[in-house]
Formats: structure tokens, C-alpha cells, sequence
């Protein structure tokens, strides 16, 4: 960590914040019926399965877990030169007629979340999507809002959200770098 | 992670072993949308590739047309019959034509072993080889590769025999360029009249002089296609006799390591490099090598898409 870094959570606070989650996404679906879980590669992807994990402890029965990688589907693939690197989409159940709850680290712009919906779609016909991030920073450019969140964060675009992993890929912590 | 930087594809021995990785990676990430209800993705929406084959092909053709769709851009497919080249046209005229279109990418296969390295200093727009004269076969290559490495998990260090007319071969060519950069072993065997002179110096390979030498204790062993429209009758005696030195069978087999994986890149003719037993045995993933080239292909075209534009 830099020194122009502020730490926004730490270890014990993105637990709290995603055990929080996981209680609004039981209450709002009332139940696991239906309800998967799709973590936008690779900060989402991570975050999917802990709010699973947290899931399973509070309400006993297990909920599908998936991953899916948007860089086909970004809006600004031609201005990247080269090419992105690709990630794998590890979605291995039917979305058809399924209460998806999609996972991000940050919502920023909001087209992250237009990709991955769109990807989404080509999977199946969900009955609903909802939007689950555990820091909101502001500054969308679509019309998109997230219906669970862990902190709400007013930032400059100059400033950068980083969530940080361990050697096991354990999320530590959430920066703010200037 | 290893950045992928050319305009072009036209022989594995242009890229290094890390841009390879990339490629099969790429790939391999990709096969999912080929097992979706929906296999597409908008990725090259806009795009127009052109697959202009001066030779006939099926299965690549096909293949390059379908990974194009299932990325989102628009093919036209030109094929010699049709095409102005029966009426006198030269390749760089053509060329200059086809640009007046305005394609992002040509795929092409031609008969002139290097006609892309032309074609590419003529043209704006990406080139990817599907196959030129007896050169190099890149797509073909990374689909063996990526095949292999589903089966092993790595490249590195395998015994892989490849087996056949060497000297016509572009598959081969582009197999011993990949697999000797992935740090695999490669033994070669053939008629003495298939086998090109210092063929070792295109890589890591070892030439054997006979079959038996090349397949014992293999993990791959790869069978070429007789091509019976590039040879001309000189080469070999005949089918029968070509068989019986050069062909693989359940008895020779047996060599190989036990579970051996067994590959051809196609079309194959039954009974003179392999007989049917081995192409509809266990051990045969020459199916497999299609169904994995529509994914290396849109890895390529994904790529080249990316690549520098000078």
C-alpha cells in the first residue's frame, strides 16, 4: 500500500459488509428458489463465492454459483490495442426462468454491468437480474444502480477504488488511491 | 501475461512461445460460446473478413467462417472458381481489389508457399494464413496444440511422432514450429523420397528412420494425409506398399504409449496412412482437432483484430 492510499475496508469490514449482503439478497428473494449467483471476472468472481458461502451458512441450502468474463462484450474493445487478454465464462447451469444476483467489486461507470447483462442474455432468459457491489463510487455514465451495497463512496474520477487480494486470493482489503 | 502485438498470422515461426500461449489460452476460454444456445458474441461487430482460397478446403473454410460469425463479423467467402483468378488476374491485383472493399482481415490459402508475406506488404488490412503451399499451416498447428494439451495438460516435454510426406506437408511444418517453442520432442518418419533434406533444422526434431523408431513410446501420434494432388507419382510405388512401412494400424499401435492419443488433420484416406480401425478406435481425437479449431480460430481472428495497425 502506497501512503496516498486510504484503506475504506478492511478484512473484517468486507466480511461484514458481504454478510450483510447476503442477509438483504435472502430477504429480498425470500429464500434460495431460484435464486443464482454470477461474479463478474475476477474481483466479482471472488466476492460471488464468499456471498454463497455466507448464504449456505444462513439459510442451509446451497445456491449455484458462476463466473463470467465481459471482455467480449465491452464497448471499448476497439480502442484496446492490443487485445485483452480473455477469461473463461464458467457458467455451468441453465439461467432460464433464474433470480440472478450479479456480483462486482466497484460499480463505477455502469458499463461493466451493461456487458456482463448483455452476456447474461446470450445464456438464457433470467426473470430477473439484480446487482450486488461492495463499493459504489459514483460517477455512472448508464442507467444503472445496484441493489445491494456494501459502501456507498463519494470519489473523484482522478482517484482510484482497488480492491486487494492475498496469495490465496482472499480479498483483504478496499483502497482509495489518489 | 504476454501481449499479442501483430497485424498479421502466417507462420507459428514468426511468434514466440508466450504469443502461442496466448493464442491457446485464448481458445480455450472461447470454446464455451460454442456450447451455448446462443454461440455468439459481439466482439468483432462491424468487422469484414474475407476467406479468399485459391485451393479447395472444407474444413478449414468452414471453420474460419464460422468462428468469424460466432465473434459478430460479416464474411464473404471467394474460392477460385468464382473469383476474377480464372480469368488472368494476378494475387497482388485481386488484392488491391478486394481492399477497395474495405476488409479488416483476409484469410487466405494459397498454393505458393509464402504468397502471404507477398500479399502482406501489398495490403492494409490483417492476413492470416490458412494454409500456403507446403510453408506453414498456423491455425491447423494451434488447433494440434490446443487438442494436446486438453489431453496432457502441458506440451512440455511430450513425445509427439508425426508420420508421413514431411516434404509437402504445411501441417507438419507448422506442428514442428510450435510444439519444439512448447518444448515438446519431436520424431519424424517417412519414405526417405518424403523427408526433406535438414529438416532438423527447423527445430528440436529427431528424424527416425523408421515408423517403428518414431511411435515407440509416443504420447501423440500424428498421421499425415498422402497428398496424392501435390506428389507426383515418383514418391511412392504405391498405396499397398506405402501401407504396409507408413501406415498405422491397431498392431503398430501398440508401440505408443498405452492411451496414446492418435490425430490426423484431414481429409483422411482410410486405408493407406491409417486404417479404420484406428480412425474409429479410442485413442482417435481427430474429431476433437475440429471442434477445436472453430475456438483457435476466433482466438486468431480476436487477436490479429487487436494488433498493431501501422
Amino acid at each position: 500500500m502506497t501512503d496516498n492510499a486510504t484503506v475504506l475496508l478492511d478484512e473484517s469490514g468486507i466480511k461484514r459488509a458481504l454478510t450483510r449482503i447476503s442477509h438483504e439478497i435472502l430477504e429480498r428473494n425470500k429464500g434460495v428458489q431460484d435464486l443464482v449467483l454470477i461474479g463478474i471476472r475476477s474481483g466479482g468472481a471472488f466476492l460471488a463465492e464468499e456471498i454463497g458461502r455466507s448464504i449456505e451458512v444462513i439459510e442451509g441450502g446451497a445456491v449455484p454459483v458462476g463466473s463470467v468474463d465481459i471482455t467480449l462484450y465491452r464497448d471499448d474493445i476497439k480502442s484496446q490495442v492490443p487485445h485483452l487478454p480473455v477469461g473463461k465464462t464458467d457458467i455451468t447451469f441453465s439461467l432460464e426462468g433464474k433470480k440472478v444476483v450479479l456480483v462486482d467489486d466497484v460499480l463505477y461507470t455502469g458499463r461493466t454491468i451493461r456487458a456482463a447483462m448483455d452476456a447474461l442474455m446470450d445464456h438464457g432468459r433470467p426473470r430477473s437480474i439484480q446487482l450486488a457491489v461492495l463499493i459504489d463510487r459514483g460517477h455512472r455514465e448508464l442507467p444503472i444502480r445496484a441493489d445491494f451495497v456494501g459502501r456507498n463512496v463519494p470519489t473523484s474520477t482522478k482517484e482510484n477504488v482497488a480492491l486487494i487480494f492475498n496469495s490465496n486470493n482472499q480479498p483483504i482489503e478496499v483502497v482509495l488511491e489518489k | 501475461m504476454a501481449e499479442f502485438k501483430h497485424r498479421d498470422i502466417i507462420a507459428l515461426r514468426d511468434l514466440t512461445k508466450e504469443e502461442i500461449e496466448l493464442l491457446i489460452s485464448t481458445a480455450e476460454n472461447m470454446r464455451e460460446i460454442n456450447s451455448r444456445a446462443i454461440k455468439k458474441v459481439p466482439t468483432l461487430r462491424g468487422k469484414t473478413i474475407i476467406n479468399l482460397f485459391y485451393e479447395a478446403s472444407t474444413r478449414t473454410r468452414t471453420s474460419f467462417e464460422i468462428a468469424a460469425k460466432r465473434l459478430s463479423a460479416d464474411t464473404v467467402n471467394i474460392s477460385p472458381s468464382t473469383s476474377s483468378s480464372t480469368k488472368g488476374e494476378t494475387l497482388a491485383d485481386t488484392a488491391l481489389n478486394l481492399l477497395a472493399m474495405k476488409p479488416d482481415i483476409i484469410v487466405m490459402r494459397h498454393a505458393v508457399s509464402g504468397a502471404h508475406y507477398f500479399l502482406a506488404k501489398k495490403v492494409s488490412c490483417s492476413i492470416i494464413n490458412a494454409g500456403d503451399g507446403a510453408h506453414e499451416h498456423p491455425s491447423q498447428g494451434l488447433l494440434d496444440m490446443l487438442t494436446m494439451k486438453d489431453r496432457f495438460g502441458r506440451l512440455d516435454g511430450l513425445k509427439v511422432a508425426i508420420v508421413g510426406d514431411i516434404t509437402h506437408s504445411r501441417v507438419a511444418r507448422s506442428d514442428i514450429q510450435g510444439l519444439t517453442k512448447m518444448g515438446s520432442h519431436v520424431y519424424l518418419a517417412g519414405p526417405p523420397t518424403m523427408m526433406p533434406p535438414c529438416v532438423e533444422r527447423l527445430g528440436n526434431v529427431t528424424v527416425c528412420s523408421t515408423m517403428k523408431e518414431a511411435i515407440q513410446d509416443a504420447d501423440v501420434v500424428m498421421m499425415l494425409r498422402i497428398q496424392q494432388e501435390r506428389q507426383g507419382k515418383t514418391l511412392m510405388p504405391n498405396a499397398r506398399e506405402y501401407s504396409r512401412y507408413f501406415g498405422l494400424n491397431p498392431d503398430n499401435l501398440k508401440l505408443a504409449k498405452p492411451n496414446a492419443m492418435v490425430m490426423h488433420p484431414g481429409p483422411i484416406n482410410r486405408g493407406v496412412e491409417m486404417s479404420s480401425y484406428v480412425v474409429d478406435g479410442s485413442q482417435s481425437h481427430i474429431l476433437k482437432q475440429v471442434e477445436n479449431g472453430v475456438a483457435v480460430r476466433m482466438s486468431m481472428l480476436y487477436h490479429v483484430c487487436g494488433g498493431e495497425l501501422e
